[in-house]
């Protein structure tokens, strides 16, 4: 069985900012592998682990230095990494990038293709459907559980209502929540042996896209300005000197709450 | 141009999330179509004229029954193409965003996700994105028609103001592929009162309240207001609570007019999913939790003390 794990290199939290000049995030500084995405990882490897035979293959979208997530990925136990990297797919938006990573994800021809539940940069939790329409394959998001039999994918996902089963021949894309697995970390042999385990960068000549189906020229969508939140007012805190409830009721009066 | 709005159903009832979009929808002065999908659905098609919808297309086809996108992509791109809509817009929902986002492939169409507002600026639409954790607002745009849109769930309240739609039957040709999926079994929990995304009042609970039998003390207060009663991912991790509750960025986001939170520290986490709200008042104990920045009013008490007593408060008030 092979299976793709689509990932993405995401700012490191405590750095993320928005690049006043290009209006886009800045990814200059350092990075991590997307959260989530552990979660699509540790997936694939067990399905892989109870098939007892197969491949899992890693395919991002992102600068040179998402190699680093990608080795990550790889010390997990995944056996090898694509990068699709050329300085014009920078602010791709979902058209542009799901055109990339489709292109990337037809070369591999795999039986199962996973996603984590979002990205947490953009808190983008869609790209899995546009991937999933190129390539004209079955998906299914929100997967608390997934197995894989007889040639389809069995997924017990969550919604707004409770929950569902849904069944998907292979191939098939799958999106997974961060509630189905508790990610494996590393071992120390894993990290060692990732560095050997095959790595391919990709431009996009490679890939047979040209510039203009990538990147800001390739997307339809563009952000045009940034600014601050509206205020929030002033926050009153109190300490339950024992009529804490009693002020509550008050306050939600004067604001005809209650 | 004019627009089309995705019409979600549930249970026999059109979703206030997508009334409340088809009502921004005809606020923008442009003509607002709605667009309905599923089995035995057509009866529901005539109120939604009464939010905005001038007419309203009905793909109503035992096909369809079950609520898996992608034949839902299929008949959306049809009448897209068919329509010249220059506008496709969604309320968040899990359905609804694996819908926008592969009709974006389809159409080769850029998708604004996430939007808590959308403005005609300059005879175009400019969509308000709030980004990193909502600390800055994004103004974003679309470079091409048609233009998709995905609304943060209950950013818009329904508002009641024309008659009945025009209803019309569509019959689309659904891909192969897109029928590959099947829906093999939905164990849809019947929650008693309002869902957590159609109440005006939510009372969510943490881990701060201890232990699962605590949670009473949240329902009792929530019953008392009329009120939903909402979770932490925490709280929903450990089995206090079900998942259709959780607030947060795993699970939903919320904007009641009232949220009151009981044990509730305000990690990231959750804070992105409900401080929209138009009031909060947080009880938590500990005086430095994150939530008391975010607050209108926060008490530094015990919940257990404080959350009773406020019930019957309430209880009083209301004369029940």
């Amino acid at each position: 069985m092979k299976i793709a794990v689509c990932v993405k290199h995401v700012p490191e939290s405590q750095s993320k900012r928005l690049d006043p000049a290009t209006k886009r995030l800045d990814r200059s500084g350092e990075g991590a592998l997307n959260a989530f995405d552990a979660n699509a990882i540790e997936e694939g490897l067990r399905l892989k682990e109870a098939a007892g035979e197969g491949e899992v293959v890693l395919v991002s979208l992102g600068p040179e230095r998402a190699l680093d997530s990608l080795r990550k990925g790889l010390a997990m136990g995944a056996d090898r990494a694509v990068l699709v990297s050329d300085a014009a797919a920078e602010g791709s938006d979902l058209v542009a990038t799901s055109r990339a990573l489709a292109t990337a994800l037809e070369r591999e021809q795999a039986d199962v293709i996973l996603f984590g539940q979002q990205s947490s940069d953009s808190d983008g939790a869609v790209l899995w459907a546009a991937v999933a329409d190129r390539l004209q394959r079955p998906f299914v998001s929100q997967a608390a559980e997934l197995t894989v039999s007889d040639g389809a994918a069995r997924v017990k996902r969550q919604t707004e209502f409770g929950y569902d089963v849904i069944e998907a021949p292979l191939p098939a894309v799958v999106a997974v929540s961060d509630a189905i697995n508790e990610p494996r970390y590393p071992s120390l042999k894993g990290i060692m042996g990732a560095k050997k385990k095959p790595q391919e960068t990709l431009d996009a000549s490679a890939l047979q896209l040209d510039g203009s189906q990538l990147g800001e020229a390739g997307s339809e969508t563009q952000v045009l300005a940034l600014s601050d939140p509206p205020a929030r007012g002033d926050t009153v805190k109190i300490e339950d000197d024992g009529s804490a409830a009693e002020k509550i009721v008050e306050f939600l009066a004067g604001k005809r709450l209650v | 141009m004019s627009i089309l709005v995705f019409l979600e159903h549930h249970g026999g009832e059109l979703q206030r999330n997508a009334l409340g979009v088809l009502s921004k929808a005809a606020s923008l002065g442009d003509e607002v179509h709605g667009v309905l999908i599923g089995s035995g659905v057509r009866a529901l098609a005539p109120r939604a004229g009464a939010y905005g919808a001038a007419k309203v297309h009905v793909a109503d086809d035992q096909s369809l029954e079950a609520p898996l996108p992608q034949p839902r992509v299929d008949v959306i791109a049809q009448l897209v193409r068919d329509g010249g809509y220059a506008t496709v817009l969604f309320g968040q929902s899990v359905l609804a965003a694996d819908i926008a986002a592969a009709l974006a492939a389809r159409l080769e169409a850029g998708l604004n996700w996430d939007l808590v507002d959308v403005v005609q600026q300059d005879g175009t639409l400019v969509g308000k994105r709030p980004a990193l954790q909502d600390t800055v607002y994004v103004d974003v745009g679309w470079k091409s028609e048609p233009r998709i849109a995905l609304f943060r769930s209950g950013t818009f309240d329904p508002k009641e103001t024309g008659g009945d739609a025009q209803v019309e039957d569509v019959n689309a040709d659904v891909q192969e592929f897109s029928k590959a999926a099947t829906m093999i079994e939905q164990a849809h929990a019947e929650s008693e009162g309002p869902s957590i995304e159609d109440a005006d009042v939510i009372v969510a609970g943490g881990r701060g309240l201890g232990g699962p039998e605590n949670f009473k003390l949240v329902e009792e207060l929530a019953q008392a207001l009329g009120g939903a009663v909402g979770a932490t991912r925490a709280v929903v991790d450990a089995g206090w609570y079900p998942y259709s509750t959780q607030v947060g960025q795993t699970g939903k986001t919320v904007a009641p007019k009232l949220y009151i939170a009981c044990g509730i520290s305000g990690a990231i986490q959750h804070k992105v999913g409900m401080q929209s709200s138009g009031v909060i008042v947080a009880i938590n104990k500990d005086p430095n939790a994150p939530i008391f920045e975010f607050s209108d009013l926060g008490v530094v008490g015990d919940a257990h003390q404080v959350v009773p007593k406020l019930t019957e408060l309430v209880k009083q008030r209301r004369g029940s």
